[in-house]
């Protein structure tokens, strides 16, 4: 029996999980996946909860839901990995051994890596909105408020979905606008970016985005602390954003076993091939999703594209072969912008965001880089395929590789 | 391209104005780029920063990150934005003559 251990049981992994098993001979392979917690979450949805649109049933499912039967399921959290020895040790004290590994560990947020972040004002005036528990606490702190300084403020890059913070912002307009009290709320986004966005032309039509709906922009803002009792952020170069309610992005990292393995860089993200997502230095070892340090953005659709490209990969080399399936980067976000409207990007690690119609050169129905009611059914309809399709490993009726058709340049 | 005369030489820049050539690179050069960043003159505290990025990019093939180089180059963070002042992985990775780091996408 040859033996393929899938660490992580989140997007990637369960993709990879239930691609595999469709494919790998049962009677020579067993197949493992680890994983510490019980329940998926649909993390694309948190990012509804403050503003009471999704529900926190709308974004949780048993992860065995989506494990196929005959699947060795180990739940426990991950001690560390031993990758010269093709084992995996756990904190329940189980020794696994492996043949091919996939390490699909994703990342997380840490707050305490700012100085001040988990002070007092921690779910009181400060929120982070990419846990379950931080997006409930938001939404019943904006169910009460009143108005006054609404800060977002991004620690630092890589973080996870890039494009959410912006969404945050757009729904935030939307949401106090639609209770009355738009004129009682600044909105304040605060980036280290020199933009709006990462990528220089999404960055100026997004920014424009942010102008219009009276969103105010400050760029180039390192955050050094959080100053609880005067409530503000302070930069490295001591400039001072007072807030009234701060939602922060903090510093976005690997797991903590990645760092106890000694195979992942300061954040803990292991050292890809952003090509082939082979762990640099192994022959035996898939990186794939959020743990990976690719230069590409740590989004879902880069999971799932990523996903049709490790499976080629892999099937090429447990035969012996060349790893030839080469990742492009390709990212593909749908950017709710309020109102019940939407904006499109499509990108790679080459060819930034541009405008055109997607996927069909042309005709659409979506528009890239662009304000539509379309747009945000995209993004609706997303959360059934997600559930339905996506995890399950089925095909998704985009293309795994970028294309420049239907792009104007 | 993009290209800039600096010290009597004609110098190619990649698309986010770093230099496109790593060959071109001296300290003298250094000195020059660091003007253009408003930094005039380069201390002893710069160089270590400078030497650092350019040892680990011989080593690794990649620009370190802020927190790599703040962990292991011997300069805390608050010093490293008071020497290459607003972003100062990118600003020294310009001045060490060095492609932008990936970081951000």
């Amino acid at each position: 029996m040859r033996k393929l251990l899938i660490l992580g049981a989140g997007t990637a992994g369960t993709m990879m999980l239930n691609k595999l098993h469709n494919v790998l001979d049962k009677n020579e392979w067993q197949i493992t996946i680890v994983d510490q917690y019980e329940t998926h979450y649909y993390q694309p949805g948190f990012l509804f909860i403050p503003f009471d649109i999704y529900t926190k049933k709308d974004v949780i499912k048993p992860k065995r839901d989506f494990f196929p039967t005959g699947v060795n399921v180990v739940m426990s959290e991950i001690d560390r990995i031993e990758p010269d020895k093709n084992r995996v040790l756990l904190k329940n004290n189980q020794v696994l051994s492996y043949d091919y590994l996939i390490i699909a560990t994703g990342s997380k947020i840490r707050p305490e890596e700012t100085e001040g972040m988990k002070g007092e004002l921690w779910y009181k005036n400060i929120f982070d909105f990419y846990t379950i528990d931080g997006a409930l606490a938001l939404r019943n702190f904006f169910k009460h408020w009143e108005g006054g300084k609404l800060v977002l403020n991004i620690t630092e890059m890589p973080i996870k979905c890039p494009v959410a913070p912006l969404e945050f912002v757009f729904l935030a307009d939307w949401f106090f606008t639609e209770k009355g009290i738009r004129d009682k709320v600044e909105i304040h986004f605060v980036t280290p970016l020199p933009g709006a966005f990462t990528k220089p032309r999404a960055a100026s039509i997004l920014g424009d985005f942010l102008d219009k709906k009276n969103i105010k922009l400050t760029t180039e803002f390192n955050i050094a602390r959080v100053d609880n009792e005067n409530k503000k952020i302070v930069s490295w170069d001591e400039q001072e954003i007072p807030f009234d309610v701060l939602v922060t992005i903090p510093t976005n990292m690997g797991d903590e076993a990645i760092e106890r393995s000694g195979m992942g860089d300061e954040l803990n993200f292991i050292p890809t091939d952003k090509h082939t997502l082979m762990a640099k230095g192994f022959d035996n070892i898939f990186v794939i999703g959020d743990a990976t340090d690719l230069p590409s953005s740590k989004a879902g659709s880069v999971a799932h594209f990523e996903s049709d490209i490790l499976f080629e990969n892999f099937l090429d080399v447990i035969d012996g072969l060349e790893p030839k399936a080469k990742f492009d980067g390709h990212a593909n976000c749908y950017i709710e912008s309020g109102f019940g409207k939407g904006i499109l990007i499509d990108f790679n690690y080459d060819t930034e965001p541009l405008p055109g119609k997607f996927p069909l050169p042309g005709i659409g129905p979506f528009s890239l880089l662009e304000e539509t009611k379309m747009n945000h059914y995209g993004k609706v309809m997303f959360r059934w395929m997600y559930w339905h399709l996506l995890l399950k490993g089925q095909e998704l009726p985009i293309e795994s590789q970028m294309t420049m058709a239907g792009k104007r340049v | 391209m993009a290209a800039v005369e600096l010290l009597g030489k004609t110098i190619e820049l990649d698309a986010d104005g770093h230099l496109a050539n790593m060959e071109d690179w001296s300290e003298d050069l250094a000195k020059e780029l660091a003007k253009q960043e408003g930094i005039e003159e380069l201390t002893e505290k710069h160089w270590m920063v400078i030497n650092f990025l350019r040892k680990e990019y011989q080593e690794t093939g990649s620009v370190p990150s802020i927190r790599k180089l703040t962990k292991q180059s011997g300069v805390n963070t608050k010093e490293l934005y008071q020497l290459f002042p607003k972003g100062p992985a990118k600003k020294a990775a310009k001045i060490a003559g060095l492609p932008k780091p990936k970081g951000c996408v």
